[in-house]
């Protein structure tokens, strides 16, 4: 066997000894800090939500700078992949909390949320979800699970109030509607609130027919034949962001544009939606959770993502994925602890004034849901979105009945 | 329900199940020569899908026009990969085989996550959102262009193993492996150009599809099962089959999407294959083998 004969000089030996204390000194400052608060961040990076799991990753990135700046301790976050599954979401959920995660924040989906809200609970790890609109995963008694995101209740309520809003202000209403819906968990809970929660707000218009369709297909064309046979003045939709595109396609050309597109979820506001269909792009107006151009955070947020990804417009993927970020630091800053149940704690006690989402911030009730967030409706407009109502938080005036889609150049 | 709106829906449903059927119709083609299941036949198409965007992004090729260099493409493809590997395993059995394509899709599925990520992909023709209106018929005109090239592909392909010398004797292959081996056919060889020209019509196929459907990596598995869901409709090994099943599925779903909830469209293209398998177990127009 071969050995290895290290001289040591004087020379040599101080520089292993100036090395030494150096080594010594960071340490001693890595101690004082505290280690980094060990975040799992689960999104759909992957499968037929890739496309909004990697927007919401932005939002991901623009926290650790901003949060910095605002001066919350350091997250070490620790991607992971739902890859648009359920049974993924759960897999990756425990892989995270094997690996050391002490808080979890995901995942933009109610079906795989609820699946990563059983896994938290389970193990007692707190899990704040970025968007996820279902009703029941806060109604399940969870002591571990906090959403800063409207439930689908919540979204619908606004939602009505300002469609009366943009009728009243256009002048014309439509007097019947065609609802299609995604069938995943998001679009069936969307679909069943529209009905329980229409009737209390006396809508000009009725829905007619009601489309589910699989949100992963590839080819639309006959769910908006059977919609437009409906013969309705009015689209109501609860999408995402690929059947969005894939619709609006088929509209132009099967040659039909109703008065208006009403998007009830996310997918026609999207940066990818505008850019792939441009001028088709605009006329639908989305009735959802937004920001609040107003406040100083939200306005840091912006001129963060202006720089670091420029031409991409701030939108609810990016603004409730840092918000619940946010939630994880500010509980982090309180108590200083990495223990998963005195983070429970502080998140409950959550108190944030200073945030980006409309409303008067982040705090959650005892179900551990935010029950005084408020939505926008905005319009797509020339590559971006306008806010259109309520009116108190608009800056511009809806374009109601939408423009035909064969008069666009 | 106007009877206009069935129309429509037909017409989709046949244009898009022509170019589902010249997918299928490689499969066909494949396992009706070599009698090998091409797993990794989605992933192929898939393959052709991305060539085709990859063209139209960076030199304004119209997939169209670029359906014969990508045929010729694949082709190479599927040549060299029955020439250098599959063959190999020709006398293996069955599920050596069946894991060898397996294993070719998921290296293809996840080479082209590497390279192109998971986010959907399309070419925007300066045609992408054009329709015909025939009365009161109105007519994709991205899937009229894809039927009619689909229809003109399998024409020439039923030509040319019906006239060309290598066509026949690659049916020869096909009817007597023995009987080809006795009069000094280069087997090996013609199964190597067989499946390049099962990979050719997929390659074509993909060039077409990619025209009014979005190309992702996932893409490819779902198409695999699609082609295998016409080529057992249709009679596995039989060309005119996999047309007829590819046109079969394509209206089934249409239709039933409009009479049903179009999120159930696809469980009538399995109960479509279910009776098949239970009634006409060699298919609509298979060979029932003894």
């Amino acid at each position: 066997m071969s050995s290895i004969h290290i001289r040591i000089n004087r020379r040599r030996f101080l520089q292993g000894a100036s090395a030494a204390v150096v080594s010594a000194g960071s340490l001693g400052r890595a101690f004082a800090q505290g280690a980094a608060l060990k975040v799992g961040v689960l999104l759909p990076r992957s499968g037929y939500q890739a496309g909004i799991g990697q927007d919401c990753q932005r939002g991901v990135d623009l926290a650790t700078g901003l949060l910095k700046e605002l001066g919350y301790p350091n997250l070490q976050i620790v991607n992971g992949d739902t890859e648009s599954n359920v049974d993924t979401a759960r897999a990756q959920a425990e892989k995270l909390i094997g690996e050391g995660a002490q808080l979890l924040v995901g995942a933009f989906d109610s079906g795989q949320s609820s699946a990563i809200a059983q896994v938290a609970e389970q193990k007692g790890v707190p899990f704040v979800i970025n968007i996820a609109a279902a009703p029941p995963i806060t109604e399940q008694g969870y002591k571990f699970v906090f959403r800063n995101f409207p439930t689908a209740p919540m979204i619908l309520g606004d939602a009505f109030a300002n469609q009366k809003e943009i009728f009243e202000a256009a002048g014309t209403a439509p007097k019947t509607a065609v609802m299609m819906h995604a069938n995943d968990t998001f679009g069936t809970a969307m679909q069943q609130g529209i009905g329980a929660v229409m009737p209390k707000f006396n809508m000009p218009y009725k829905i007619v027919e009601t489309i589910a369709y699989d949100p992963t297909a590839r080819d639309l064309s006959v769910e908006v034949t059977k919609a437009k046979a409906a013969g309705a003045e009015l689209l109501v939709m609860v999408s995402r962001l690929n059947d969005a595109i894939l619709i609006t396609r088929e509209l132009v050309k099967q040659r039909w544009t109703p008065q208006g597109i009403f998007s009830m979820g996310p997918g026609w506001y999207e940066d990818q939606y505008l850019k792939t269909l441009g001028k088709l792009a605009d006329g639908p107006i989305s009735f959802a959770p937004w920001y609040d151009p107003n406040k100083k955070v939200a306005k840091m947020l912006e001129a963060a993502l202006a720089k670091k990804y420029p031409g991409i417009n701030l939108n609810t993927n990016h603004v409730y994925t840092f918000e619940a970020l946010l939630v994880a630091a500010d509980a982090y800053k309180r108590t200083g602890s990495n223990d998963p149940k005195t983070l429970a704690e502080a998140i409950r006690t959550t108190n944030i004034t200073d945030n980006v989402s409309p409303g008067p911030g982040i705090s959650f009730n005892a179900k551990g849901q935010n029950d005084k967030l408020k939505d926008s409706a905005f319009q797509n407009r020339g590559g971006k979105c306008v806010v259109v109502a309520p009116k108190e938080a608009a800056n511009a005036k809806a374009e109601f009945p939408m423009k035909p889609y064969n008069q666009r150049a | 329900m106007p009877l206009d709106i069935y129309l429509n829906v037909i017409v989709s449903g046949v244009l898009t199940g022509l170019v589902y059927g010249l997918m299928a119709l490689g499969l066909s083609v494949i396992f009706g020569v070599i009698r090998v299941v091409n797993f990794a036949h989605g992933e192929m198409m898939a393959v052709a899908m991305y060539i085709a965007v990859v063209l139209f992004s960076s030199f304004g090729l119209d997939p169209l026009l670029m359906m014969v260099p990508i045929a010729i493409v694949l082709f190479a493809f599927g040549y060299l990969l029955q020439a250098r590997l599959i063959n190999l395993f020709i006398d293996r059995p069955e599920h050596t085989q069946f894991m060898l394509l397996v294993a070719v899709a998921i290296i293809i599925v996840n080479t082209l996550l590497m390279i192109f990520g998971p986010d959907a992909q399309s070419v925007q023709t300066s045609y992408a959102y054009d329709s015909f209106q025939v009365g009161p018929l109105i007519v994709d005109a991205t899937k009229a262009y894809a039927g009619i090239a689909a229809v003109a592909v399998s024409a020439a392909l039923f030509a040319f193993f019906r006239f060309a010398p290598i066509g026949q004797a690659i049916r020869a292959c096909a009817d007597n492996h023995t009987g080809a081996l006795v009069v000094g056919l280069n087997v090996n060889r013609l199964y190597a150009l067989t499946f390049g020209i099962g990979a050719a019509c997929v390659g074509a196929a993909g060039a077409m599809i990619v025209l009014f459907i979005d190309v992702t990596p996932a893409l490819g598995p779902a198409y695999t099962l699609l082609a295998f869901v016409i080529v057992i409709t249709g009679g596995l090994g039989s060309m005119p089959g996999a047309l007829l099943g590819g046109v079969l599925i394509g209206v089934t779903e249409a239709v039933a999407g409009l009479l049903f909830s179009p999120s159930a469209k696809s469980m009538f293209s399995f109960a479509l294959l279910v009776l098949v398998l239970l009634f006409r177990p060699q298919g609509l127009l298979g060979t029932a083998q003894r």
